[in-house]
């Protein structure tokens, strides 16, 4: 029985953060994409520093008609936001928050982790494809193709970890880190941060969704809550990027001082407030350079990891 | 909820849980939203104006070189988990390690090969 509680509090803490810290995110890059790039529109609603924004866009697409075209796949279509969002919800449960804080911890979980990540992708091609229009499904193919060449150098910086830790569980790699880790997997965990972003489909990475020539990519067709649970994917991927990098490169829990979950946050929230920041500074890329940039940039990149990993690891042991 | 299994009927409820939300908030929000179908708002968005042809239209595909190269490379990649397990444990060593510069030459090879072929470059 009280294991069973146990668990069920577990499930509920997941499931509250599932819910909140995406809106936490969303209301953080409201503001800081106003004052970075002096937008007007999120600072207005509700008087101080347009603090009602979020509820009000909440409001808006609840109140939204439902409309699916008469041209489309209509069951996939419908079904297509719930795979782009509940494999994230699904990730978040191996992720530590602080020893012993994780809804369980697997033994495979960082294979976990990568496996259930690559459905969320799935969802965003479904949409593509069963939206039955052009615009959609040209993003729809290009989201399969950014999944195919950015997976690989988030597998091997991934596993690069896993070498150093000796250990899939995300719990047990947390436990092994130490602070001179973070110059050894550098590369690492820029490698993994970056092609993360590309993943999520976050700017400079955007090019499925690109709004100046596909209108808005897989998602042209949605509205309503539909098309507002794709924008709640799109930030709780943002959260379980942030949080898995702090758990993989950054150490997770460890730091002086505060307690462990308190750290975790910040760390998780520095680093999703550094992926609002790229968005805002970077311009978007081409879909060949896209390319270029995984199989020429990162995944070399990677592969130098693995092997500055394998060497200090033998050489230390 | 021990053993091997016992974590992962936790991950299936969970998964349950996230179709709930879904289904749960789709239903409620059948109350507030308006149902108003007509012929025009059903029709494909294209720019505004009427569609020309379909969907699901033929089209250039460029990108099919690169699901080959990553089913290549994706399945060698999924070999180096269990291998990063043990590679440093006792007994293993500098066998090891020579064992994955062959595998990293052989990607990078690859990649190598890919490049210079131009595959990675459009036309």
């Amino acid at each position: 029985m009280a294991d069973l509680l146990d668990i069920a509090v577990r499930l509920a803490a997941i499931v509250a953060a599932f819910l909140l810290l995406p809106l936490i995110v969303g209301q953080m890059e409201h503001k800081a994409m106003a004052h970075m790039q002096s937008r007007l529109g999120p600072m207005y609603a509700g008087g101080f520093h347009g603090w009602a924004q979020l509820i009000a866009d909440g409001v808006k697409f609840a109140q939204k008609e439902d409309v699916i075209p008469a041209a489309a796949d209509r069951r996939v279509f419908a079904i297509a936001p719930a795979v782009a969002l509940v494999p994230y919800l699904v990730v978040m449960v191996v992720i530590p928050i602080g020893p012993g804080l994780a809804g369980v911890d697997l033994d495979a979980g960082l294979f976990f982790v990568l496996a259930v990540m690559g459905i969320g992708v799935l969802g965003v091609i479904m949409a593509g494809w069963a939206s039955a229009n052009k615009y959609s499904m040209l993003g729809g193919i290009r989201a399969a193709a950014q999944l195919m060449s950015y997976e690989l150098p988030l597998v091997l910086a991934a596993s690069g970890v896993a070498m150093a830790a000796g250990t899939l569980s995300l719990q047990g790699i947390v436990e092994q880190w130490r602070w001179w880790w973070l110059p050894w997997q550098a590369i690492g965990a820029v490698v993994f941060f970056v092609a993360g972003l590309a993943e999520l489909r976050r700017p400079p990475f955007d090019m499925p969704v690109a709004e100046s020539e596909l209108i808005m990519g897989p998602m042209t067709e949605y509205t309503g809550l539909r098309f507002a649970l794709f924008m709640l994917a799109e930030y709780v991927g943002i959260v379980v990027l942030s949080a898995l990098t702090t758990v993989l490169f950054l150490g997770g829990w460890h730091g002086p001082l505060l307690p462990g979950p308190v750290w975790t946050l910040i760390k998780v929230f520095a680093l999703a407030f550094v992926v609002i920041w790229i968005r805002v500074s970077y311009p978007r890329l081409r879909e060949d350079q896209l390319q270029k940039l995984a199989w020429i940039g990162l995944v070399p990149l990677a592969l130098l990891q693995l092997a500055l990993t394998g060497v200090v690891k033998v050489l230390m042991s | 909820m021990n053993g091997y299994f016992g974590s992962y009927v936790v991950v299936a409820v969970l998964l349950l849980i996230g179709v709930a939300i879904f289904a749960g908030g789709l239903l409620a929000n059948r109350a507030l939203r308006p149902n108003r179908p007509t012929p025009e708002k059903l029709l494909t968005y294209e720019c505004g104006i009427d569609p020309v042809g379909e969907g699901w239209a033929q089209s250039q595909i460029r990108y099919y070189v690169f699901t080959y190269l990553y089913v290549v490379f994706a399945v060698d990649a999924v070999f180096l988990f269990p291998w990063a397990m043990v590679f440093a444990t006792p007994g293993y060593g500098l066998t090891t390690l020579v064992e994955m510069f062959v595998f990293l030459g052989l990607i990078a090879l690859g990649i190598l090969y890919a490049w210079r072929k131009g595959v990675l470059t459009w036309t």
